[in-house]
């Protein structure tokens, strides 16, 4: 299958603090890679990186076999979607308004965006499942549905490669299994996507590949099976963690023990 | 909404044309409708078929002295907001003003300089646009060597730039000569159109041109850098680019509308709300939304100045009696379009 994302030795620190190094994966097309660690263990970096909001001390990002730092800002963003943790509007655009904004790195400088780009923004509205909020204002969404509206402007870019920075971190129980159908039907449609999360057990429900960033480094990578183990989660997160496998559900789950 | 639709909005966009009509016969001067056609079709005719032009009293007030002033109005009122709105955007603050980059007190000390040294109309002018410009160019590089380029920096910067031209133009008030040059400083600093002039027009309409065109086309765009550096950058925008382009044209408009009427609040930082509150968050209207009702408040504005009392009001006073209430009254309304 066809090699989406590759990430080479990456590294980056904030001044003199290193965040972490050599770092490296990669991603076939309609991958998920689920990216697990402590608070503080840079995953949100690490995404930023990918997405090329920071600048990567040393290593390099392919997306399609072609370098990121050659493609510049506005190359990466018709590749690379990215959906921050949390949006921070300052002024109340429609979510209709707000969607089209996706459409940035494909219009000229001087363009506003035209029917066309109105008619893409519906669709990935729609997409989400979301196009009933179309003429509401962005801050006075909940917390679902405002990822949800964050969801469909990164898909307005039309990227191979959705990078989600902790979707559900902000969301109630429903929300959280809403998001996660949603990414896995982005990645069935043929998309990759990189995911960071803060629960184990979203990685088992998504079912695909998994990455455990500790100390500064990447310590286990490879299908979720392999990487979510009692024994690597309970040294990534310092807590006792079982897997158990649900005879009728067909899936493992990861639950902490108690002490 | 993107398809153009003949309502309520669309009309507020015929606003200055009516008022531009209507302050033609506001005046101590009294011009009854009759003169106000005759002169116009005179000038026309002698501007379009070489007649010789009307040389009476009622010419000279209509067309010297309240059209110049009027165009002024406009070109100013329209400057500040568009300013104001872009201001805003980038530095993600609804408090926003054109002069958050020190541009106006620099400007107001430049004025301030020239008028103790030369006391010339024009030399004031230029000094005022240049000093603008200067003040804006400290508060960038300041914000530029720092080495998070946030806009917090660039705020910073911009308090640390007026706080030292304030404190200089305090200089030149205290050294003036306070029978002369004091009031000189204090009326211009005040704000006023009262001398405008069509010479002066010319001189301010490129850069306000260029300025504008500049946002104008950019007005879309800034809609993204008012998400935030890191979204912008993900929406593949240069960001430090970007605002750079729009610090330097929204100062250029601004210094090149101060050094004609001097420093005039409010305007700038009202104008973009009341302009939300009509078409909405979205630069693409917004922008030339705030432009209308900045050219219409402000010649308004300036129409009081010259009708209510037998002298002239300074502009800076009005903008803010009628400016503030009429805020206030649009907050306990409640339709502030940020939130």
């Amino acid at each position: 299958m066809e090699l989406m994302l590759e990430v080479k030795s990456l590294a980056f620190s904030y001044g003199n603090r290193p965040i972490f190094e050599n770092v490296s994966f990669s991603l076939k097309k309609g991958e998920i890679m689920c990216i697990l660690g402590p608070n503080g263990a840079g995953k949100s970096t690490l995404i930023k990186c990918i997405a090329g909001i920071l600048k990567p001390d040393n290593g390099s990002v392919f997306i399609q076999g072609k370098d990121t730092v050659s493609l510049g800002v506005r190359g990466i963003a018709r590749n690379i979607g990215y959906v921050p943790q949390q949006n921070e509007v300052v002024f109340p655009f429609t979510v209709l308004d707000f969607v089209v904004m996706g459409r940035a790195p494909h219009l000229s400088m001087f363009a506003s965006p035209g029917a066309e780009d109105i008619k893409l923004a519906k669709e990935s509205l729609a997409m989400v499942g979301i196009s009933d909020l179309a003429e509401r204002p962005v801050a006075k969404l909940s917390g679902g549905q405002s990822q949800m509206v964050l969801i469909a402007r990164a898909l307005v870019q039309k990227p191979a490669l959705l990078l989600l920075d902790e979707p559900t971190s902000h969301l109630d129980f429903g929300n959280q299994i809403l998001v996660l159908e949603t990414v896995q039907k982005l990645a069935s449609l043929g998309m990759s996507i990189v995911m960071n999360t803060h629960m184990p057990d979203h990685a088992f429900l998504l079912g695909d590949r998994a990455a455990a960033l500790s100390g500064g480094r990447l310590v286990a990578v490879g299908k979720v099976e392999t990487v979510v183990t009692s024994k690597m989660m309970s040294s990534v997160y310092g807590v006792n963690v079982a897997i158990r496998e649900i005879e009728d559900m067909k899936r493992k789950v990861c639950l902490p023990l108690r002490r | 909404m993107f398809d153009y639709k003949f309502n309520r909005t669309t009309l507020v966009y015929l606003l200055p044309i009516a008022l531009l009509i209507i302050s033609l016969f506001v005046g101590r001067y009294q011009t009854p409708l009759s003169a106000v056609v005759d002169e116009s079709i005179s000038t026309f005719s002698s501007f379009f078929f070489g007649t010789p032009a009307s040389i009476s009293t009622q010419h000279t007030v209509l067309f010297n002295v309240r059209l110049p002033r009027i165009l002024a109005a406009l070109l100013v009122g329209a400057a500040l907001s568009i300013s104001g709105a872009s201001f805003q955007g980038i530095f993600r603050n609804p408090l926003v003003s054109p002069y958050i980059l020190g541009v106006g007190s620099g400007a107001g000390f430049g004025a301030c300089l020239a008028i103790l040294l030369w006391n010339n109309y024009l030399i004031i002018q230029l000094m005022a646009f240049a000093f603008g410009l200067l003040a804006m160019f400290i508060a960038i590089s300041m914000g530029k060597v720092s080495k998070g380029t946030g806009t917090l920096v660039f705020v910073l910067s911009g308090i640390i730039v007026s706080s030292i031209f304030t404190a200089l133009t305090s200089l030149a008030k205290y050294v003036a000569d306070p029978y002369d040059q004091l009031p000189a400083i204090v009326f211009w600093l005040m704000g006023s159109l009262a001398t405008v002039r069509y010479g002066d027009l010319l001189y301010i309409l490129l850069p306000i041109f260029i300025g504008t065109l500049v946002l104008f086309l950019f007005r879309w765009r800034i809609n993204i850098l008012s998400l935030g550096d890191e979204e912008a950058k993900a929406l593949g925008m240069d960001v430090e680019k970007m605002r750079l382009v729009i610090i330097v044209c929204a100062t250029l408009v601004t210094s090149a509308a101060v050094s004609v009427s001097g420093v005039i609040g409010w305007v700038g930082l009202v104008v973009p709300h009341i302009s939300r509150m009509i078409v909405g968050p979205n630069y693409s209207r917004l922008l030339p939304m705030s432009m209308v009702i900045g050219a219409s408040f402000m010649l308004v504005v300036d129409d009081l100045s010259r009708t209510i009392v037998a002298t002239e009001i300074p502009l800076g006073i009005l903008t803010s009696l009628v400016g503030a209430p009429v805020f206030a009254y649009l907050i306990k309304k409640g339709r502030m379009g940020w939130n």
